[in-house]
């Protein structure tokens, strides 16, 4: 049995089948990750390309690390250092790389539907890693994964993001991916970074913390990209650290531990206190070799389908 | 001599009230008879249009038609072969061209480039800018854009945004008797915004456009066209609030009017979630509650005018992604099947009523009315109301095929049109 579309896009409607396949997968990449020679065969002669247009060190890395752990042929190809400058638009750049026979595509892009729109112009397996402000699915995927392995199951689950829902494309991956395995899903934020309608997703709204904290499991804090405080959306970052900030202090005052997941980077001390970020109840870094683990287990199943 | 003679059509004209089935003689472009059935006389071409429906010329007063400046998109040659093949003798051209018709020259370069297209079969009223160059800061010269035949004034693609620009607009223009075509937008609502601002806008992650940021446009506006006294036209209305404003400003005595497009009161947002970038238009699509108050609107009268905001993209501006996609869709050749299909079939409009709409209300607001009697001037629109036909883009007149109608059945057709001492039957 293998996952039900040739391309991975987005949570929104991927099946619970393909999501609980995708998190056990990653159950025994994650175990090879913890051997000593950490390489297998499973995609060699296949080629991929990483086509990056907007900037990412850790998506990128992970992406390209778990596609070596997977013995595929790596091609990387960065906006920057691109024809993309010169005016090419996505098609072209699309359909030039397939020309060079491309068997699967890793597509990060700051445009909603870019990964939708290639599945339209190429041939090769597409795999969204982020599309501006709609989907990132192995993050959502990776977040479930450690969530899954912390807590045994996903249903039932209290999950709370909190931060810049607004502009996140982790915060819909993860409603959605957490609705579909049956946990109960809130956002936090200010009123002004929670997008219009959201709860007609199922999905509570809270503008206080301290109201959420002792009625969750786990917190998933979003990074705050600094240029929001320029763009208006709240009036300073201390203000944001002192309303909305993730500090010891509150998580103490809500009685019972909340579990910290963070997508990274960390912007310390802003959104998510260095105390929290680096305590006890934090799964930051074993998120981030989760997410080599849910990455190889995507690019497996899709590269193996069929 | 030329002559011409419609036999047994079906003559519906809403400004005289007729609806019968009647014989009409055209000589040299003029009514030479109208009756019940004339004896054919020698010489003369017979057009039997049994079974259809023969209206006064249609007219589209929201087109595009990009020449000067974007004939990659489409040229008034083109442009008005697609009127033509859409059922319309009139289109208003409006002033977003490269340069702008802010300038008098530009009105008479279009009258005169309409004149050479498809023999002139279908007429162009060009829309003047109202700021110069539609940078909304100075008042086009105004006048002599009218002298030079502009019918109305509009930035649009762009609002006239400055309160106290529109107000000197509003009052130089009502020196003239010419209506201000307002495209209604609030910059700072809307900006950077490409789809309807709700759920699934949320959903998809696209910014969203809110309804307030057209609404808000409208409300200071009939404020400003009260204080004036001045004619003041709301352009592509699509939100439900915006209806319920222009009703109460047609209460109040306020001198507005407004159109709608077939988009409008088709489609809803939910469309987007495909990314078709065709499915992106200004405003945008917005929801079922918006089309049923636009449905209400067309019925109850608030809304005079069906016009298509006919917008051409090439293919490569248009398969790109969706933030960067331009906006707006081509409408000509689609707007009287879908208006048919989603509102006479529906019975919200009666076919009377519906040609209202899409000639007599829309002639009377730029002022360029015509009489079916005998002696005037012979312009006709034919059409087929019963046909169920499917949208082809590939076979679209218009230069540009960006549709998001492709492949969808509609209903009913113009078979051919009459204007300007010229026959095209389709």
């Amino acid at each position: 049995m293998g996952l039900s579309s040739r391309h991975l896009l987005g949570l929104q409607n991927l099946p619970k089948d393909d999501i609980q396949l995708i998190l056990d997968t990653a159950v025994s990449f994650k175990e090879i990750l913890n051997r000593p020679i950490k390489k297998v065969p499973t995609l060699q002669g296949k080629t991929i390309v990483n086509l990056f247009f907007e900037n990412s060190t850790r998506t990128r890395t992970s992406f390209e690390l778990a596609e070596r752990r997977l013995s595929a042929d790596v091609l990387n190809f960065a906006a920057a250092a691109s024809s993309v400058t010169k005016g090419e638009t996505l098609k072209d750049t699309a359909r030039n790389i397939e020309a060079m026979k491309i068997d699967m595509v890793v597509i990060r892009h700051n445009a909603a539907g870019s990964a939708h729109f290639l599945t339209h112009v190429v041939q090769a397996n597409v795999i969204n890693a982020g599309d501006g402000q709609h989907e990132h699915p192995t993050q959502g995927l990776l977040d479930m994964y450690s969530l899954r392995e912390k807590f045994g199951e996903l249903a039932g689950l209290r999950v709370c993001i909190i931060g810049d829902i607004l502009h996140s494309r982790v915060a819909r991956s993860n409603i959605y991916g957490l609705q579909t395995m049956g946990a109960e899903v809130s956002v936090c934020g200010p009123a002004t970074l929670i997008p219009k309608e959201i709860e007609k997703l199922g999905v509570k709204v809270y503008h206080h913390i301290d109201d959420v904290l002792p009625n969750i499991d786990a917190l998933n804090v979003l990074r705050i990209q600094l240029e929001r405080e320029a763009g208006g959306f709240f009036p300073s970052l201390r203000e944001y650290h002192r309303f909305f900030g993730v500090t010891e202090e509150r998580l103490k005052r809500a009685g019972k531990p909340v579990t910290i997941l963070h997508p990274g980077p960390i912007n310390r001390d802003v959104e998510l206190s260095a105390d929290v970020a680096d305590g006890p109840h934090s799964l930051i870094l074993e998120q981030v070799l989760n997410g080599v683990a849910i990455r190889m287990a995507v690019l497996y199943l899709l590269g193996t389908q069929q | 001599m030329k002559r011409i003679l419609l036999q047994q059509g079906r003559l519906i004209d809403p400004s005289s009230n007729r609806d019968e089935i009647l014989d009409i003689l055209i000589t040299d472009g003029k009514i030479e008879s109208i009756k019940k059935t004339i004896t054919p006389p020698p010489q003369c071409e017979k057009i039997s249009l049994k079974g259809k429906i023969i209206t006064p010329g249609l007219i589209d007063i929201h087109v595009h038609l990009r020449e000067p400046g974007f004939e990659h998109k489409e040229t008034i040659e083109t442009g008005t072969r697609s009127a033509a093949y859409g059922g319309f003798t009139a289109v208003c051209c409006m002033p977003n061209t490269n340069p702008a018709i802010d300038d008098e020259s530009i009105v008479t370069f279009v009258k005169t480039q309409s004149q050479k297209a498809n023999n002139g079969i279908v007429d162009v009223f060009p829309v003047g800018a109202v700021s110069k160059k539609r940078e909304g800061k100075f008042l086009a010269p105004i006048a002599e854009l009218v002298q030079a035949g502009a019918i109305a004034l509009s930035d649009d693609g762009a609002p006239v945004f400055d309160a106290g620009l529109m107000r000197k607009a509003l009052e130089y223009a009502n020196m003239y008797n010419v209506p201000i075509f307002q495209h209604c937008e609030i910059p700072e609502l809307a900006h950077g915004g490409v789809m309807n601002e709700g759920i699934v806008s949320t959903e998809l992650g696209l910014q969203g456009i809110p309804s307030i940021a057209e609404e808000i446009m409208i409300a200071r506006d009939l404020i400003l066209a009260e204080y004036t006294g001045s004619r003041y036209h709301v352009c592509h209305m699509s939100t439900a609030y915006a209806v319920e404003l222009v009703r109460q400003g047609k209460m109040k005595g306020i001198k507005v009017t407004s159109e709608v497009t077939p988009h409008h009161f088709t489609l809803t947002d939910e469309i987007v979630r495909s990314y078709d970038t065709n499915t992106k238009m200004n405003p945008p699509l917005r929801t079922k509650k918006d089309i049923e108050a636009i449905k209400e609107g067309l019925r109850d009268g608030t809304i005079d005018v069906i016009a298509t905001d006919h917008a051409p993209h090439s293919l490569d501006e248009k398969e790109v992604d969706y933030n960067q996609a331009p906006f707006g869709i081509v409408g000509l050749e689609t707007a009287i099947g879908l208006s048919i299909l989603e509102l006479v079939e529906t019975e919200i409009l009666s076919l009377s009523q519906l040609i209202e709409k899409l000639c007599t209300n829309p002639r009377r607001i730029i002022g360029r009315e015509i009489h079916i009697a005998e002696g005037e001037i012979a312009n006709f629109t034919f059409l087929d109301r019963d046909i169920s036909w499917k949208v082809e883009k590939s076979i679209f007149k218009s230069k540009s095929k960006n549709s998001p109608f492709d492949g969808m059945t509609l209903k009913g057709k113009a078979v051919g049109i009459f204007n300007n001492n010229q026959l095209l039957m389709y």
